[in-house]
């Protein structure tokens, strides 16, 4: 199996004044095809800095970073866009979609920035909206949607130009339990059909749907195992 | 494509806040309907000009008193008398036709009518300086200027102005003018304004009659003019005339004239000046305007900048470059200045046409100015949008979707 991620001694130091933090300080990561991990740690682990590097969103200052192959540690942030934009799929705790936009054009984002006609784009765009059971919701905006209407739309924003990478921070922290529930379900299905998968929580409970976990601490791994295998259902 | 798609989200951002939007761009409203009505009333101006100047007569010259000097330091308006006219006429050999004006505002009197009119004492090839035609009656001739007879010629208007309907019956009828009575002999063809000058609202009586009967004798005359064949001989015309003035005057060569010669495209000149003041304080009404528009909106785009931070996050994130975020509100600031120019030019062509019919001034819109209108908002919005387009896209994805 290829791998999708694979970090170096992967770092990120900010200068405060005098002082330097340390917020990723030498990760070694591999993460392949196929697999389903959660990134655990306590607030301050250095786990949102990690997956902003992950996400391309951010320039590790030392280290490298390789991307389903291609080491993009270096990269420009034109460079980076088009990276995130073909080979990342983001979940967020705040679902982040457009309020203005219907669930259709807030799924069709990603495929404008990649160039897709707009017939091409509404195709791909609706299947995606099928696939998390959002159909029959196409024509409406974020604001008369539910809360876990609002995180599938996004998870199918996320799906839409296939990423080689599914990257989601917190996809539950906003949506109560029963919810977040259906959310996870949707993310081990994802998976199943061999969607890589990185998420990033605080949450023991959801990080239990993953098959591996990661635990920060300080700016470095600090546990990496598998969990137990559980019958779906 | 993608721009397609871009300037659809630009302007779906106006649509969301069209209020906002239409007050942001009045600025540009005001300066742009101040372009517009600047420009329709240059070129209204000009196509007068050009009416008149041929309405005046091309080829005319017109002699006027100046300032007498005594060593640098002056000694009151000099003054033109008959012997320079008749001197003008007799020993040239350039000039067609002469004829001194001698003119005053005076009490015009007939049956139970009155008016204030101006009375003009000329020589009848006054009518043919200025290609006046009868529409009733007959022009004096040179044996009544001699005899000083009291005839008088119309003007157009004031058949009407005197109350009397059809104007010819008016011909044959006696008018006071300063309770002097006056055969009316002819009623002149319509002429129109030219200038400052309204032969429509004139009564024409010879100069001899008007200096020694109505203006109590005084030898001063208002004007001398002076008719060339063509305009081409207008200089040799010219020099004439100062050769002729300056003897009549001894004025020795190099000594200062107490008179000046100009022509009648000179006089249109200084006559459009006013129009010019107007149109200069119209253009700057328009660059002020325009600046302080384009502010508003660099204004504006900044606020929708900030507004929109956590959407510019989210474009970021979803694979957007600096180019299409950088486009999409360089469109916005754009499509705000365009909307801006539109209504401008419709204002503008609205105050054009209310100065024609309230003001009477001639305007004229025209469609290069409406052009330039138009590309000149397109300009403001560009160069105002920039800041603030580049602002949002150098934003930090993170920090941008982190904005609350």
């Amino acid at each position: 199996m290829s791998d999708i991620i694979r970090t170096e001694g992967l770092e990120k130091h900010y200068h405060l004044g005098a002082e330097t933090v340390r917020a990723c300080d030498g990760v070694d990561l591999l993460i392949s095809q196929g697999e389903f991990v959660a990134i655990m740690g306590p607030s301050g682990s250095g786990k949102s800095t990690l997956m902003n590097m992950i996400g391309c969103l951010d320039t590790p200052t030392g280290g490298q970073y390789w991307l389903n192959g291609t080491l993009v540690s270096e990269f420009s942030e034109d460079e980076l866009a088009r990276v995130r934009n073909r080979e990342i799929g983001f979940v967020f705790q705040t679902f982040n979609l457009l309020p203005r936009a219907t669930a259709l054009h807030n799924v069709e984002l990603p495929l404008i920035y990649a160039g897709i006609s707009s017939k091409e784009r509404r195709r791909r765009a609706s299947e995606k909206l099928e696939l998390v059971g959002l159909g029959d919701r196409m024509g409406h905006k974020p604001p008369e949607m539910s809360g876990g209407q609002r995180q599938r739309v996004a998870i199918a924003r996320a799906l839409v130009n296939e990423p080689a990478l599914l990257l989601a921070d917190e996809p539950t922290g906003n949506l109560d339990s029963v919810t977040s529930e259906d959310v996870m379900r949707q993310f081990e299905e994802l998976n199943e059909q061999g969607q890589t998968i990185v998420l990033v929580t605080h949450e023991h409970d959801i990080a239990g749907h993953a098959q591996r976990q990661v635990h920060l601490k300080d700016g470095l791994l600090e546990k990496d195992f598998l969990n137990p295998v559980e019958p779906t259902g | 494509m993608l721009f397609f798609e871009i300037v659809m989200v630009a302007m779906a951002a106006v649509r969301a806040n069209m209020l906002r939007s239409v007050l942001t761009t009045l600025g540009i409203v005001i300066g742009i309907a101040a372009v517009i009505t600047m420009v329709a009333l240059g070129e209204g101006a000009q196509q007068r000009v050009e009416e008149q100047i041929n309405r005046m007569g091309t080829s005319v010259l017109t002699v006027r008193p100046g300032q007498q000097m005594w060593g640098g330091v002056s000694r009151g308006d000099a003054e033109l008398s008959v012997d320079d006219a008749i001197a003008l006429r007799d020993e040239s050999d350039g000039l067609l036709q002469v004829s001194p004006e001698q003119q005053s505002r005076l009490q015009v009197a007939y049956k139970r009518w009155n008016s204030n009119t101006q009375i003009m004492g000329v020589w009848p090839e006054y009518f043919e300086i200025y290609d006046h035609g009868l529409q009733y009656g007959r022009f004096f001739n040179q044996g009544e200027v001699q005899g000083r007879r009291r005839v008088a010629v119309l003007g157009f208007n004031m058949a009407e102005t005197l109350g009397e309907t059809p104007p010819e019956l008016l011909v044959g009828e006696t008018i006071q003018i300063r309770g002097i009575m006056f055969e009316v002999i002819g009623i002149m063809e319509e002429k129109g304004d030219a200038a400052w000058v309204r032969p429509d609202d004139q009564v024409f009586i010879p100069q001899s009659t008007a200096q020694y009967r109505v203006m109590g004798g005084r030898d001063r005359l208002n004007s001398i003019y002076a008719a060339t064949d063509t305009p081409d001989q207008l200089d040799v015309a010219f020099a004439e005339i100062d050769r002729i003035m300056r003897r009549e005057h001894r004025i020795k060569v190099g000594e200062e004239v107490d008179f000046n010669i100009r022509n009648s495209a000179d006089l249109l000149e200084t006559f459009n000046e006013t129009t010019q003041t107007f149109a200069f304080l119209l253009a700057g009404i328009a660059a002020i305007s325009l600046l302080v528009g384009g502010i508003g909106i660099m204004n504006i785009m900044l606020v929708s900048v900030t507004e929109r931070t956590r959407e510019i996050g989210v474009r970021k994130a979803l694979g957007a470059t600096r180019k299409a975020i950088m486009t999409q509100f360089l469109v916005e600031a754009l499509f705000l200045c365009l909307l801006g120019g539109m209504i401008g030019v419709a204002a503008g062509y609205g105050a054009s046409e209310m100065m024609t019919r309230v003001a009477a001034w001639e305007t004229r819109v025209a469609p290069e100015a409406v052009v330039a209108a138009i590309g000149f908002s397109a300009a403001v919005g560009l160069f105002f949008g920039l800041w603030p387009a580049r602002r949002a896209a150098l934003l930090d994805p993170i920090d941008a979707l982190r904005y609350e």
